[in-house]
């Protein structure tokens, strides 16, 4: 509790204090009325000030005017009818004032609770000078200097190891709770937390520019972007509060008037100033104002401590209404790393043909390469392959032991005056010669990721109608990974324009309602992440393109992460959705009940405040989403 | 130019109240005031001095609510 909220309290307990002991000694006229003044204004001044304040700066609607005109008012006709009942007044003032309170504690709680669910912010870097470790602000440490970090403590800013082995604690980044590997050579990312070893780290980033700052800054500046139900709710606080004063009015002057001058009965003046004032403690909509807010910001904390990085509660809106969702095959669905998958048609044996084609490639850092060198697995002696020529578009030829060999594609082998035999599997095939004789191709494809299959059956379940994928692949592998994944729209050999194109396309036949979301790993797509309803990147961990371009941020590369922001969307929206309802709808029915005389302003000020604090406890459900 | 701004304020509406008279300012283009993280984004319109428009919109928030601060 914060000093305000202190002395807050301290007022409601005395003021209620007070008012106890009053009950219990009979007092009559003007000492009672002063008595009773005594806890009114312990518990209302400030209400009273800001509502005259209001008043002077022609701001007259809002709270405190409608608190005011409402518990001065049931003095008032106490004092008219010398019933001498106050307590009605005070007590008016005593619960709307309890409400303040518990809104501004279970505001301030949540505030810090979410704020300490993403705080990962480093507090400093230790840099070793002289042989002795010193702490240093992380802003100070520049470029390429050597950070230390032990079991315990936070990776401060982003780097590469250069000693050391550990497993590293993702979770306050990614929400994953299995650790993860580093040694020596490894780039680690700022935010972790490392958890067996000491690691020394050169540093590749500024600490401004590190991953850590970067989605800080995200973070904070996220939900400045205002979603519609957010704006319906101040445009409608706009209306509501004269609208309800006309009505108070109306209900005060209006149904006496009818009774004098149609029905020749008397005025009744007091019972309608009664209902019109009750009508008045029943209206404040504080219950919707601070509940769509609070739910959307819980709502993209709970998104974020989950790795899902939301940019604004507009976009967790839009994330919500998602019935498209349009992928980008490698690096999404598929790993991005290529493997050797398949061996065909090979003369020699299978390993011998892979040590050919690696030997061959050794000198290429061709991605393609790269994965035949990793497949044959074992160290090579570089001396054994002589005149490497690259032909462009082709593939590659020289010499191994002596012997030609080739290694390239279908042209590759014409070139050289050889018929290969095509392959039926998909990916991409290198074909092989070796002494001017065919021998063999070795098939390469990019891996699907483990879990992408299930994660396009939990967007279908979270209520996407179309999954489509966008690659600039072959449609022979476009084909099967989509078959493989259940993806039944594919569009395949699109240049990086043609995904814009089609993701336009795709935007112009859906219908209004249906958003349609994109989802890259940020590498040469951001202009179709911006293009997009909703751009969401993945994998985003040390990409900061990525990280600016996309609406929604996946910290790590698990599909599954798509259909789970979706869900926390939905929890979030449905939450608001109910706290509009719930709070608009009980207000109505007060409102109905105290134009009729049903209710007092007792039952109204409990509905107003109990309103309050169910739509707020509701409003905090949003930020649990660990079992969506 | 957009300046981020820490605020102190009760209630959820008159966060709105303030943005909306921050809005109104002279030499403000556009301004989000995010009441659960007590932010005022402010984006100046060219050419304005940040410092001096800052103050007439404290000013002008003060008078839609008078419980409010900002943090210059």
């Amino acid at each position: 509790m914060n000093k305000k909220q202190k002395k807050m309290l301290a007022r409601i307990l005395i003021a209620a204090a007070l008012l106890a002991a009053l009950h219990f000694i009979p007092t009559e006229g003007a000492l009672r009325f002063a008595l009773y003044m005594v806890p009114y204004l312990a518990i209302g001044y400030d209400i009273l000030i800001k509502a005259g304040k209001g008043i002077k700066n022609r701001q007259v609607f809002d709270e405190n005017f409608l608190m005011a005109v409402a518990t001065v008012g049931a003095i008032a006709l106490a004092l008219y009818e010398g019933s001498g009942d106050y307590t009605e007044a005070i007590a008016v003032m005593l619960f709307y004032q309890v409400g303040e309170f518990f809104q501004s504690y279970a505001v301030g709680k949540s505030r810090r609770n979410i704020s300490e669910l993403m705080d990962i912010r480093p507090d400093y870097a230790n840099v070793e000078q002289d042989g002795r470790l010193e702490q240093v602000d992380p802003d100070e440490v520049g470029i390429g200097s050597v950070i230390v970090v032990q079991p315990g403590e936070k990776i401060p800013i982003d780097g590469v190891v250069t000693e050391g082995a550990s497993s590293l604690n993702t979770a306050a980044l990614t929400g994953e709770s299995l650790p993860r590997d580093v040694k020596e050579g490894d780039e680690v990312i700022s935010g972790c937390i490392n958890m067996t070893g000491v690691l020394k780290v050169r540093t590749t980033k500024e600490f401004g520019e590190s991953t850590v700052s970067k989605i800080l800054d995200l973070v904070e500046n996220a939900s400045s972007r205002k979603s519609r139900s957010e704006a319906f709710i101040s445009k409608f606080a706009r209306i509501y509060t004269p609208a309800v004063c006309g009505s108070a009015l109306a209900l005060a002057v209006l149904p006496p008037l009818v009774r004098l001058v149609g029905l020749g009965l008397p005025g009744d003046w007091g019972t309608w100033i009664y209902r019109a004032l009750t009508f008045l403690v029943a209206s404040c909509p504080c219950a919707l104002v601070i509940s769509i807010p609070l739910s959307f910001f819980a709502g993209i904390g709970g998104a974020s401590k989950s790795g899902v990085l939301v940019k604004g509660s507009n976009y967790l809106e839009t994330l919500s209404q998602t019935k498209i969702v349009v992928f980008d095959k490698t690096g999404t669905l598929t790993q991005g790393v290529f493997e050797v998958n398949g061996i065909h048609h090979s003369e020699l044996e299978n390993e011998k043909l892979l040590e050919y084609a690696a030997l061959v490639e050794s000198s290429s850092s061709h991605p393609i390469s790269k994965s035949l060198q990793r497949a044959y697995g074992k160290e090579f002696d570089r001396s054994r392959v002589s005149e490497v020529e690259e032909l462009s578009g082709m593939g590659v030829t020289a010499r191994v032991d002596g012997l030609p060999v080739a290694a390239g594609n279908e042209k590759l082998m014409r070139h050289l005056g050889i018929e290969p035999i095509a392959c039926h599997s998909a990916g991409t095939i290198i074909h092989m010669a070796i002494g001017g004789k065919y021998a063999g191709h070795i098939v390469i494809s990019d891996v699907v990721k483990p879990r992408a299959k299930e994660a396009v059956a939990a967007l279908k379940a979270a209520g996407v109608r179309r999954a489509v994928m966008l690659t600039g692949d072959a449609k022979k592998v476009a084909k099967q990974v989509a078959a493989s994944l259940g993806i039944s729209e594919v569009f395949a050999e699109l240049l990086p324009g043609g995904k814009v194109e089609k993701v336009e396309e795709l935007l112009k036949t859906k219908p209004e309602k249906a958003k349609l979301a994109f989802v890259g790993d940020g590498i040469n797509d951001a202009p179709v992440l911006s293009r997009a309803d909703i751009g969401i990147a993945m994998g985003a961990m040390g990409s900061d393109a990525a990280i600016e371009a996309a609406d929604v941020v996946l910290m790590d590369d698990d599909p599954m992460k798509i259909s789970k922001a979706i869900q926390i969307s939905k929890k979030c929206l449905r939450i608001v959705y109910e706290n509009i309802v719930f709070a608009i709808g009980i207000k109505l029915a007060c409102l109905v009940l105290v134009a009729l005389g049903l209710a007092d302003m007792w039952l109204a000020i409990f509905a107003d405040v109990g309103v309050m604090i169910l739509a707020v406890l509701n409003a905090i459900r949003a930020l649990f989403v660990k079992k969506l | 130019m957009k300046k981020t701004y820490k605020i102190d304020v009760d209630c959820a509406n008159c966060a709105n109240k303030m943005e909306e008279a921050a809005k109104k300012t002279a030499g403000v283009k556009s301004a989000v005031v995010n009441f659960m993280t007590l932010k005022m984004v402010v984006e100046f319109e060219e050419g304005a001095e940040p410092a001096a428009v800052m103050q007439q919109v404290l000013k002008n928030c003060k008078k839609v609510e008078d419980d409010c601060e900002i943090f210059l």
